[in-house]
């Protein structure tokens, strides 16, 4: 089972608020998975690569051209909120 | 076809969002367009699109209340290849939220109902699009498929689903759940369908950094090529417990008919497949946790007016516009690319995931394709693995490891057991699509077009 | 300086250095990258704003300027690349991750030789790599007193290199010294205007201060919020002196911590606020295929290195001939470099162009706020004047005044000259008008007779005077000495 303070961690981690049912449920539920996971421990992996894509596609670029940007309205338009032609947040301290 | 919604939808509940005053537009525009004899095949066919397919100017939620208001000022890539085909778009089809789920009952809105029988669920997460074909709410669709979420439920309601080679299709404008899985496949009445679906949207995309450059073949004249040797591989594991003894058998008796075609069967093995659910659910909520992160509050979808300071405001945003489901798979993502842990699940799925790979490559030295079942099961009904996770994970355990390897697979409908469609899937080669294609029509063919709409129940 | 003094303790200084890259767009789309006028939030497209279903491509042009820059950094570029994902929170960073690059980066192992007090110093390059930049953020307080802070997305998605560097500085000299030459190579290598006070080039530093008698931890101060190079000078002594000061009172070593350098007070703030877990939980980047950097690639972006700031230093002096500390202050300013080799290109005398370049000329622009590109008196311009002073038509003293009133005017010396009048060497011209003052200055004749030799240089200023500065000072010297003597 995992512990409580690591669900805390990674809740804290994926910015997510959890309520304590939630979290209680969300231990549970997490500690069932893994263990189903463990079953990938079994295999012997030290000498595999990884495989993050499975396309054989290198070097895909672009040439440093420029295109269109959006209106600025449709930059703002879903937006919860805006001031002038600015997205809006409750004030970040500026010490971060 | 809008007539057709509007009397079954109220039961069948597909769609999210209608658009009608733009398919009547579309419609107009086609009927013009249709005076000219070389109008492309889709022009005036209403087709239907999964939520998670970016639309300009129509709201596009992704099955979430965090984007229940959300209107892209953008189209995907393949929305615009359907518009420029002359295709009718109706609205888009509900799913599962960020298409994690097999039920489409994680929807953030509403479940969508089987139209063979509406207790039971449609299969997910594309299970809007499929009950939409299957309740001839639209002609064809379009859906995603990360971990079988075309095929399966497409298989669960009756109709043709197809997943493309991984770069095959665009995905510029598909809202990401799992980016190194994902793909976007069209959901049709039969496999001719899914030809023309598939020419309209396949094809390299500049905007799509791991987009194919190879041609596109002609995949409905690849229809009609003579499938008399062909090797189909039936890998041992797939047949093993989990089945319900109703899929077996009707699966077992349509890969049987494949030999009145001339196709051999052949036995393989898949020896890692028992790894592929772990590998899959490792991988997809691990990129789902980083491609969901930016769903804050602050520049677009939901957020909370109640929370003080900005770091409450987007993590409360998150905590309330996310169902449980989403969260569930961002916990555990997190987790496995989480300092400590990262090696033991996210580094080592992804080796697993090269030996999953091996399996694959290895069993096409020797067969043109494999078949198995699409889904272990039929139809399930409504509310039965909801608060199961792992048996919902289950659903998809014949069309994960396609996925993982990249390859393309189809689903077919072969029969029904307990008076429910099954699917018959098959896996092909990277770009295999015209292989794929070709038995799916061949067995088509030789079944007959199961004419059992009357079986349904709208 | 205490730690100067102070022999007892050892300086560990590191530099992280984040560049804006002077590409026409952004780095993974195609959103202009010359925000800097724009208005807020007009140079944003779905890609650099991260919204739903948007994939990144990654700009050719910025992978290359980045080898670039690793090649004029002795770096060595390992055969393959990728991109990752960095995953932090924070408004301005508008996927909550960063596109960046974690365990493959274009360059690694080079370094940058620096010479500081007479000193030659080597200092490591750790590696060089590409990322996206965020938002823009601005803070204020709303009618109703509510605080809050606003986003222009015009700046995500720019593309940034980081450099970081070994922590091989020992002194705030030293690291002032690494910033202007990598500044220096930037602006060369014409990959970024590496402008600090606009932002194009921002460092954040890392320090401690560790006994000489004992190990060196592990543990340190990351020093943010340097604007200017002067400032991470003072920031790093002020820093050095503080963590000296904590070992002192017996409470080393010093936290670990992020402090802001705030420049009105002069010291670091420590910026402890809520606790939130950091873990960047880095992974290869699905939506962006791994690059192969190949033997030819490389070898044709090194054939497009321009000649090096440091190469250019050491031509200037030992070839063109130039004193040090003129090679220095044009080296550090392009443009004035520019000015000198346009204007040496038809002179013969190198020296005394970077004469009149770092006196005059720096000083014509700073009090008019001008860059030299944009002076009024041209390259060719101080040529004319200063042959109009060989030929002796002109003397010292008037070349200047001619050479303000170019500068004001935008007139050309021959013109100028020509209403003046030229300088005059006539010696019957010159003694004819120190007669005149003489006659005229009875007191000061007689100040001077009496051996008040200083009023002799009141009587050259009135000759000076009447011919309008024209006459030659040598020679109005000379006949006054002999007139009264």
């Amino acid at each position: 089972m995992l512990d409580p303070e690591v669900v805390e961690h990674v809740s804290q981690l994926a910015r997510l608020t959890l309520s304590d049912e939630e979290k209680d449920k969300m231990r549970v539920e997490l500690s069932k998975t893994l263990e189903h996971f463990r079953a990938l421990s079994e295999l012997d992996t030290s000498a595999l690569p990884p495989t993050a894509q499975v396309i054989p596609i290198e070097n895909n670029m672009r040439e440093d051209a420029v295109g269109d940007c959006l209106p600025k309205d449709d930059v703002l338009a879903n937006a919860p909120r805006t001031r002038g032609d600015y997205i809006r947040v409750p004030a970040v301290l500026k010490a971060f | 076809m809008l007539d057709r919604i509007d009397g079954v939808d109220a039961r069948v509940r597909a769609y999210i969002t209608l658009t009608p005053d733009l398919a009547m537009r579309q419609a107009a525009e086609a009927d013009e367009r249709l005076k000219h004899p070389d109008a492309p095949r889709l022009c005036g066919v209403p087709l239907a699109l999964k939520d998670v397919l970016s639309t300009r100017n129509v709201k596009t939620t992704c099955g979430s209340k965090i984007l229940g208001n959300f209107v892209p000022p953008f189209d995907a890539t393949v929305v615009g290849m359907l518009r420029d085909a002359g295709a009718v778009t109706v609205g888009k089809t509900n799913m599962d939220e960020f298409a994690m789920g097999s039920s489409t009952e994680n929807s953030g809105f509403f479940p969508t109902f089987n139209p063979w029988d509406l207790d039971r669920v449609p299969g997910g997460s594309s299970g809007g699009s499929a009950a939409a074909v299957a309740a001839d709410e639209c002609i064809a669709a379009l859906g995603s498929d990360t971990g079988g979420s075309v095929r399966q439920p497409a298989a669960l309601c009756g109709v043709v689903g197809m997943r493309p080679t991984y770069g095959r299709v665009s995905r510029y404008g598909l809202v990401a759940f799992a980016s190194s899985l994902d793909q976007i496949g069209p959901i049709t009445k039969d496999v001719k369908d899914c030809a023309i679906l598939m020419q309209a949207i396949s094809g390299h995309d500049a905007l799509d950094s791991t987009s194919l450059r190879a041609e596109v073949p002609d995949y409905e004249s690849s229809l009609h090529a003579d499938v008399a040797g062909l090797k189909v591989g039936l890998p041992r594991e797939y047949m093993a417990a989990g089945v319900d003894e109703g899929v077996r058998g009707v699966v077992l008796e349509a890969i049987d008919r494949l030999t009145e075609a001339g196709m051999e069967i052949v036995d393989i093995s898949l020896p890692h497949t028992e790894y592929a659910l772990a590998t899959y659910y490792v991988i997809a909520p691990a990129e789902a946790s980083a491609n969901l992160a930016r769903y804050n509050g602050v520049k677009y979808g939901y957020f909370d007016p109640d929370s003080d300071g900005v770091e409450e405001l987007m993590m409360n945003s998150r905590g309330t516009g996310f169902g449980a489901e989403v969260k569930r798979r961002i916990m555990l993502g997190t987790f496995a690319l989480s300092s400590g842990y990262y090696d033991a699940y996210y580094l080592r799925a992804q080796k697993v995931r090269t030996l999953i790979k091996r399996d694959f490559d290895r069993a096409f030295e020797s067969v043109d394709l494999i078949a198995t079942p699409t889904s272990p099961t039929v139809a399930f009904p409504v509310g039965e693995k909801v608060d199961d996770p792992i048996s919902m994970y289950l659903s998809d355990v014949m069309t994960l490891p396609g996925p993982i390897a990249g390859i393309p697979g189809i689903s077919v409908p072969c029969g029904f057991s307990e008076g429910l469609p099954v699917g018959l899937q098959f896996m092909a080669p990277p770009l295999g699509e015209t292989v794929l294609l070709r038995a799916a029509y061949a067995y088509e063919q030789l079944a007959g077009v199961e004419s059992a709409t009357a079986r349904k129940a709208v | 300086m205490a730690a100067r003094a102070n022999g007892g303790y050892q300086v560990v200084i590191g530099l992280e250095v984040h560049a804006q890259l002077l590409t026409e767009s952004k780095m993974f789309c195609a959103c202009s990258s010359r925000y800097a006028d724009a208005p807020p939030n007009t140079v944003v497209c779905p890609i650099c704003l991260g919204m739903p279903g948007v994939l990144p491509v990654i700009n050719e042009q910025a992978v290359e300027m980045t080898i670039l820059t690793g090649l004029a950094l002795n770096c060595r570029i390992p055969s393959h690349a990728k991109f990752d994902r960095k995953n932090y929170a924070y408004p301005d960073l508008m996927k909550w991750y960063q596109i960046s690059q974690y365990d493959l980066p274009f360059c690694v192992g080079g370094h940058l030789d620096v010479t500081v007090d007479g000193i030659n110093r080597r200092l490591g390059i750790t590696r060089v790599h590409l990322e996206e930049d965020t938002a823009r953020m601005i803070h204020g307080r709303d009618e109703t007193g509510e605080d809050y802070s606003l986003l222009d997305v015009n700046r995500s998605g720019a593309p940034l290199m980081e450099i970081v560097s070994e922590p091989d500085m020992k002194t705030a000299a030293e690291a002032r010294e690494y910033l202007m030459s990598l500044r220096n190579i930037l602006v060369y290598l014409d990959v970024s205007t590496a402008n600090m006070q606009e932002g194009a080039f921002r460092c954040d530093a890392n320090i401690s201060v560790w006994p000489r008698d004992g190990e060196i931890g592990n543990s340190k101060v990351e020093v943010k919020n340097m604007n200017s190079f002067r400032s991470v000078y003072r920031a790093l002594e002020f820093e050095e002196e503080r963590q000296i000061a904590v070992w002192e009172s017996g409470e080393g070593p010093p936290e670990q911590e992020t402090r802001g350098w705030h420049e009105a007070s002069g010291t670091t703030v420590s910026q402890r606020t809520k606790e939130y877990a950091h873990d960047y939980r880095y992974f290869a980047e699905p939506d962006l295929p791994p690059l192969v950097l190949d033997k030819a690639w490389v070898d044709d972006i090194a054939a497009r290195m321009p000649e090096l700031p440091s190469v250019l230093e050491t031509r200037l002096i030992e070839t063109v001939g130039i004193r040090a500390d003129d090679a220095r202050q044009l080296i550090n300013n392009r443009e004035l470099l520019r000015y000198f080799e346009k204007a040496t290109a038809g002179y013969g005398d190198p020296q005394r162009v970077a004469n009149w370049i770092t006196r005059d000329l720096v000083k014509a622009l700073g009090d008019a706020g001008a860059s030299p590109s944009e002076s009024p008196v041209g390259p060719g311009d101080l040529i004319e004047l200063l042959k109009l002073e060989d030929s002796n038509r002109v003397s010292g003293k008037m070349a200047r005044d001619i050479f303000r009133t170019m500068f004001e005017t935008g007139r050309s010396a021959a013109d100028i000259v020509a209403q003046q009048g030229e300088q005059i060497t006539d010696q019957d011209e010159i003694r004819q008008a120190v007669r005149k003052a003489i006659q005229e200055n009875p007191k000061a004749v007689a100040d001077f007779q009496a051996g008040k030799t200083q009023a002799a240089g009141f009587l050259v200023g009135q000759v000076m005077r009447a011919t309008r500065g024209r006459a030659n000072p040598a020679r109005v010297n000379e006949l006054i000495a002999a007139e009264l003597g």
